[in-house]
Parts: structure tokens; C-alpha cells; sequence
């Protein structure tokens, strides 16, 4: 990090700007949380949430919402690394969620719980009372989220108004907020997929196997290669077959397709993705292709 | 590898927006699946051009209305540097959202276009940029392919730039002809403009000297948090306290000494903690945690600096304001909540020395408040003192927000000009 003219590399100017959102939230709210799926950005978050307040421990719970369709994987790295640090983890359930009958399962070919998770995110919210809720989002992932401002203010139903969001300047961050409103954070925002890999490389951060190149059964949909697993509803003329994959981004399973690719080691990827001429959730995800609006449409309602 | 952060500046229309689509098309950083669905929805709204425009206009009302409402963030490299983009509105009803881009922003590209010239919107915007202190500016006068690349008219929009920039304080400044929709001047050479012999204009974005703009002189660590480990897995931790924060100017050393306020009293910094272990300097912008010899009472929203240049502890301020709230009006009386670095008080507005006129500079000393978007020159008095410097000398310690204590709004960004104790 030392330089004699005092320049700071990319990376560590962008860790120290999510350490400094961190902090603040810590400082600012009574009941933070912070998302954690296992996939890489919410990792990435955590070890800058390790990094804000060493030596003490992260001052927040973590919060996952299982659709019960995560990959198996993911759910074990999800739980190895929640003991690691001696975390305390909520689980919020979307079977929970169809149970109560707060919402009713998808069904047909493409059913599937992504959107549903909404509701589970924003009942757990208000169960458990949380002000501010990190989110591992970047903007450059998606075009509406290219939009959306690093504090960015939720109403009492959850609900994103990207036609009027506060002015956010230099680094003052407003946290104000009513009882029963909410505010989504955002430290990753200004880092793009690279750097994700990048900070994961030089931090020797472990990561979820399905992130490497492996064999599995698989079977092709809209160009995307599904998993073919019990809770995908695969058709008879969507046959399976076997193939070297990879993900590039951790999902719903019945919405997140793997990638081919043999990269096998970060450097590999890192590689790969450099070369990439396609995006992260083009490749990757059907719940953006339902519409040229469909993430805006989803983060209006209070996605992720 | 370092990061520019730059902003997009001008009038509705201008072609802020395509310029953006242009560069990130032009240095290969857009992605196939972008482009398709960029190409797809020109092609069904009928347009005969990929309106490159659709890249960062993400919005659904965005598209409706073919304007930009708020600031997109784009991210590009190239083997130089890093660039980090806010493509901010042209529209005067967005205004406070082109202020919310250009706050971070080395560096602003003011687009002027070439048939129109210098408008009130293009005043506006570099006057705010420079009110921000954006410490470089380009103006690019756009659209040049519609007036037959002719360097006449570029001269004149110079001529005319240069004049109203005298009365500014603008810093560097440099003068770009460009074609935002055919890609003249943007990342090569315009073969169409053989008289203009600068540079492109991403040449000069890889190529400006940003190191400098930060204050690395005046020692300020605004204290954001205090680390007590109590339930440290790790005894070696019980007694820790480690004051955290991001360094907002000046380099700290440890043994250097220090002195603490509110309290006045002074120390030396034991150590400069990181999680990946201490560090011998820190500077703009890192994060790091402080430990100090002596114990002193410190808390969020305190300052440390050192003995001999301490920025003053006002409750009264002089502070050029940008009013952003719909309805209410800024007026003497308002009572407001200010956050400047990690400190929060209340202030009370006790006078309005004039609202400013952005295209000619005029100061209307009579105005009785500020509307939507208008600036102005104020005295506040706060609860309690802030540690402030002029925003001249350094953004992070001279710039404050307001919120509305009854709506939680943001409704003003504020620039000290003047501080007393
Ligand atoms: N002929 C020509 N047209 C241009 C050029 N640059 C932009 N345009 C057109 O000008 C119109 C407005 O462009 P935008 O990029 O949306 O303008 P903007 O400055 O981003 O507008 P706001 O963000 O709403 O303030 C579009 O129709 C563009 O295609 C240029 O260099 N030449
Ligand atoms: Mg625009």
C-alpha cells in the first residue's frame, strides 16, 4: 500500500471506501444486518465488514434468504464460514414464507422462488426490526442499479424510488430514517466484477467450489446451461447432458445458469472473465431477461 | 493502477450520455449482451442509429422520455487507469442529482453543443463544478459533426467559455471538439478536425495529473467509530481501543503527536492499525484504526490533528449553499440538521447574505430565501462546534450536508467559505 508520491491502488481505494460505509452504518443505525448468500460479492463484503472492526467481532447478524433451491455447496460454505467467524446467522425461508401463505409457489417449466424472496427479505426485515440491511449489489451489474445511490432509502413497504432518491455527496452518508423504513446499503457498489476477483486473489479469500470449473449434468434453456436438479422443472425436449462448467454468479438454482469454461484456479477465471465479452448476469441469469425493465422492476418492490 | 473519477456536465441534450456510451463502445468496454440490447431497443423505437445513449439511461422513465433524470455509474479501464463514471442529468429539475455525481469527480467534462453554444444550463453546471472544486475541467463542445467540424465555430464557443470562466474559479481547463455520436476526438484523432492539434479526449483522461489535488499537508482524522473488543475471542484484545476512521488529510505517522478535539489535549499515536496488520503512514483515503499513548475520552464525531494546524472550531459559519428540496425554501430562521464528516448537529440559518444569479454571477443581496436548486452565501450557527476548514483547502473537512429534520430529507449541500470559533 506504500508508495513514496502517496498514490493508493484501485483496490485498496476501494476497500477503504466500503470499510468507511461499514463504519458508518455501525455507527449511525440501532439494528444492521448484512446479506450473506455465500456467493462472492456478499463473501467479499464480509471480509471487509472483518477488516472495519478488528480487533473486535462484526457488530451485525447475517441474514440469508433460502429459497430451499440454493446449491447444496453454497449452503455448506454458508454455514462452515458463519462458525469460523462465530457469527450469528438468520435464516429467512421462503418455504416458511409459501407455508404461512404469504406468497404461493410458481409453477409450470419456470417456476421459481427468485421472486418470491422479496417477500420473505422484507417480512424478516420487519420481524426482526432491521434499520439497515447491507446488499453485496454493484453497479455495474445491471443498468438500474448503475442508478441506485450507495444509502439508498426504502419506505415502509420496502419499496425503491429510483425517480427520487436523496442527493448523496463526498462521503456523507444521511441515515436518517422513521420507525418501519429502512435503508439498503451498498459498499461494493463502485466495484466491478474484476475487482470482485481481483481483492479475491490478493485477500487468498475462499470461495464456493461451484465457482470452479467441474463436471455437471446439465441441460441447455435460452441458451443458459440449467443444473439438472430436482427442484429445476426440466421438460422432455430439454434433454440432459454432461459438461465442464462453472458459475460466474450464486443463485436460485432454478434461475442461475453455469457457464463452460475449465478455469479451474482464480487466476484462471480472473483470465477468463478479463477476456469475457458477455456480462456477468447475461450470461447467467433468466430473471433479467424477462423484460428490458426487469431488475428495476423487482428493486421498485424491495429485491435485493 | 489508480482511479479517475470523472462526471459528465451540460445542458439537456447536449450529448453527455452518448459521450459515455461512445467512450465505453470505443474502448471495447461494452459487453456483447449490452450492446444487443441496446441495438434491439433502437431498433424498436424506430431510431436509425444504435443510441448509444440507452447505455447508461437505465431507467424505465429514462427511456420514455429520452432524458437522463438521475447520475448513472459506469466503470471502465484501460491499461492506464481506472475510471469511474457518473453520467449526471442535464435537466435543471434534476440538478441536485448532477451535484450528487460531481462531488466525488477528479475531474468534470462540461459538454457544450455546437450549434447552441454556451447556455444558461452550461453556466449552471460549470459554475457548480466549480463551486465543488472539480480540480479539472474539460469542455467539450459536441455535435460538431453538424456544424462542418468547423474550427470557426469552435473558436468562438473557446472565446465565449474562456470569458465566463475568468469569473470563475476554474482551475485547469482544457478545450476538446468532439463528435460524441461518430467517436471524432473521443478515443482517436478526428481525421475531420486536422486543426484542432490537442488530444483525444480519453488521452487526456488516461493522462491528467490528479496526484496533487489531494491535501496530504493539513492532518485530519475525523474519528468515525471506537473499537472496544469487549467479547474478543483473542485476551490480547481485552484492553483495546482503537479509534477508526478514513483519513481526510495530512500523513500520520506513529510517535507523531497529536492533539484531540473538542478536548484540546494532546498525545502520540501509539500505532496505526489494520486488520492485516499496523502500517508506518496513512494518508488519503485509507481506513485505518488509531491507538494513542495517553487515554483520552474520545468519541464518533471528534477530531484528531495536530498541535500546531487545527482547523477551527466553529459554531459559526460562512458556507455557500446548493438547496435541494422540493417545497420548502431556505430562509433566515431554518433550522436544520448538519452532518460534516462524522459529526451531527443542528443549525439554525441566521442570515442570507444573497442568492446568486448563475448566469451572470450577479448577487441579488434582496433575496429573501433559496428555491429548488439555487445557491446561495449563508451564516449558520450550530449546537456545537464543528472542526472545519475551508472547503477550498479540503473538500472532506469543508463540505456539510442538511437534512430536513421533519422529512429526513437531503436538502442542502453546503461549502464553508469562512469559519469562526
Ligand atoms: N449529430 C450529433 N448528434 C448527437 C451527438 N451527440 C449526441 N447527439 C444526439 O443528441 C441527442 C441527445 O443526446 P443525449 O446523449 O441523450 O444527451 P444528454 O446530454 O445525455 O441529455 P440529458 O442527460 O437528458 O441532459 C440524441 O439524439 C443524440 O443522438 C453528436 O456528436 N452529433
Ligand atoms: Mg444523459
Amino acid at each position: 500500500m506504500l508508495q513514496a508520491d502517496y498514490t493508493t491502488s484501485q483496490l485498496d481505494v476501494l476497500e477503504a471506501e466500503a470499510i468507511h460505509i461499514m463504519r458508518e452504518v455501525a455507527a449511525e443505525f440501532e439494528r444492521p444486518c448484512l446479506l450473506f448468500s455465500g456467493g462472492k460479492d456478499s463473501i467479499v463484503m464480509l471480509r471487509i465488514a472483518q477488516k472495519a472492526f478488528w480487533p473486535a467481532p462484526i457488530p451485525f447478524p447475517l441474514m440469508h434468504v433460502d429459497t430451499g433451491h440454493n446449491f447444496s455447496e453454497v449452503i455448506d460454505f454458508r454455514d462452515r464460514r458463519v462458525a469460523e467467524l462465530g457469527a450469528r446467522l438468520v435464516v429467512a425461508s421462503v418455504q416458511d414464507s409459501i407455508d404461512a401463505g404469504r406468497v404461493v409457489e410458481e409453477t409450470g417449466r419456470r417456476a421459481s422462488r427468485n421472486r418470491l424472496q422479496t417477500t420473505t427479505l422484507l417480512d424478516a426485515i420487519e420481524e426482526h426490526e432491521f434499520d439497515a440491511v447491507f446488499g453485496g449489489a454493484r453497479r455495474d451489474e445491471e443498468k438500474a442499479r448503475a442508478k441506485e445511490r450507495v444509502f439508498s432509502f426504502r419506505d415502509d413497504f420496502g419499496q425503491w424510488d429510483p425517480k427520487n432518491q436523496r442527493p448523496e455527496l463526498w462521503n456523507l452518508y444521511n441515515a436518517k430514517i422513521r420507525k418501519g423504513e429502512h435503508i439498503r446499503v451498498f459498499p461494493l457498489s463502485n466495484w466491478t466484477e474484476l475487482d470482485i476477483w481481483d481483492y479475491i486473489r490478493r485477500e487468498e479469500i475462499e470461495i464456493p467450489s461451484i465457482y470452479y470449473a467441474h463436471k455437471r449434468a446439465v441441460f441447455e434453456r435460452d441458451g443458459m446451461l440449467l443444473a439438472d436438479e430436482d427442484v429445476v422443472n426440466r421438460g422432455d425436449d430439454e434433454p440432459v447432458f454432461e459438461a465442464v462448467v462453472r458459475y460466474r454468479t450464486v443463485g436460485d438454482m432454478t434461475c442461475t445458469g453455469a457457464v463452460q469454461s475449465a478455469a479451474a484456479t482464480v487466476e484462471e477465471i480472473i483470465a477468463e472473465i478479463a477476456a469475457t465479452r458477455i456480462t456477468e448476469r447475461g450470461a447467467t441469469r433468466a430473471d433479467d431477461r424477462t423484460s428490458e425493465a426487469a431488475m428495476e422492476d423487482r428493486k421498485r418492490e424491495g429485491y435485493f | 493502477m489508480d482511479i479517475l473519477r470523472f462526471a459528465t456536465a451540460g445542458s439537456v441534450d447536449d450529448g453527455k450520455s452518448t459521450l459515455i456510451g461512445r467512450l465505453l463502445f470505443d474502448s471495447k468496454a461494452i459487453f456483447e449482451d449490452q450492446l444487443e440490447a441496446v441495438e434491439r431497443t433502437s431498433r424498436d423505437r424506430g431510431t436509425e442509429y444504435t443510441d448509444l445513449s440507452l447505455l447508461t439511461d437505465g431507467l424505465r422513465a429514462e427511456r420514455e422520455q429520452g432524458i437522463t433524470i438521475d447520475v448513472a455509474y459506469r466503470y471502465f479501464a484501460t491499461p492506464k487507469r481506472k475510471f469511474i463514471i457518473a453520467d449526471t442529468p442535464g435537466h435543471i429539475q434534476y440538478t441536485r442529482n448532477m451535484v450528487t455525481g460531481a462531488s466525488t469527480a477528479d475531474l468534470a467534462i462540461i459538454l457544450i453543443d455546437a450549434r447552441k453554444g454556451v447556455l444558461e444550463q452550461s453556466r449552471r453546471h460549470a459554475f457548480l463544478t466549480t463551486l465543488l472544486r472539480v480540480p479539472h475541467l474539460v469542455l467539450a463542445v459536441n455535435k460538431m459533426d453538424l456544424v462542418d467540424y468547423s474550427e470557426e465555430r469552435f473558436n468562438e464557443i473557446h472565446e465565449e467559455f474562456t470569458a465566463f470562466a475568468s469569473k470563475l474559479n476554474a482551475p485547469d481547463l482544457t478545450f476538446i471538439p468532439i463528435s460524441a455520436l461518430n467517436g471524432d476526438n473521443v478515443v482517436t484523432r478526428s481525421e475531420n478536425m486536422s486543426w484542432y492539434d490537442g488530444t483525444s479526449l480519453l488521452h487526456h483522461l488516461e493522462n491528467v495529473h490528479i496526484a496533487s489535488d489531494r491535501n496530504l499537508v493539513d492532518v485530519r482524522f475525523p474519528v468515525q467509530y471506537v473499537i472496544r473488543p469487549q467479547r474478543a475471542t483473542d485476551h490480547a484484545f481485552h484492553d483495546y481501543r482503537g479509534y477508526a476512521g478514513q483519513v481526510a488529510g495530512g500523513v500520520l505517522k506513529p510517535g507523531d503527536e497529536v492533539v484531540h478535539l473538542p478536548s484540546g489535549l494532546s498525545t502520540k499515536i501509539a500505532s496505526i492499525d489494520t486488520f492485516d496488520g499496523p502500517v508506518a503512514e496513512a494518508y488519503p483515503p485509507m481506513s485505518v484504526t488509531l491507538r494513542l499513548e495517553d487515554d483520552i475520552d474520545i468519541s464518533r464525531g471528534d477530531m484528531i490533528c495536530r498541535p500546531n494546524n487545527q482547523p477551527a472550531a466553529a459554531q459559526e459559519l460562512e458556507a455557500m449553499i446548493c438547496w435541494m428540496a422540493d417545497g420548502v425554501k431556505l430562509a433566515p430562521r431554518s433550522k436544520l440538521m448538519i452532518k460534516h464528516t462524522t459529526r451531527t448537529a443542528r443549525a439554525l440559518v441566521r442570515d442570507l447574505h444573497y442568492r446568486l444569479d448563475v448566469n451572470t454571477l450577479h448577487r441579488d443581496e434582496s433575496a429573501q430565501s433559496l428555491g429548488l436548486n439555487e445557491i446561495g452565501r449563508v451564516s449558520l450557527r450550530i449546537t456545537q462546534p464543528l472542526f472545519v476548514d475551508d472547503y477550498a483547502r479540503n473538500r472532506l473537512t469543508g463540505g456539510f450536508i442538511l437534512v430536513d429534520e421533519a422529512t429526513n430529507g437531503t436538502v442542502g449541500a453546503g461549502m464553508i467559505v469562512e469559519a469562526r470559533g
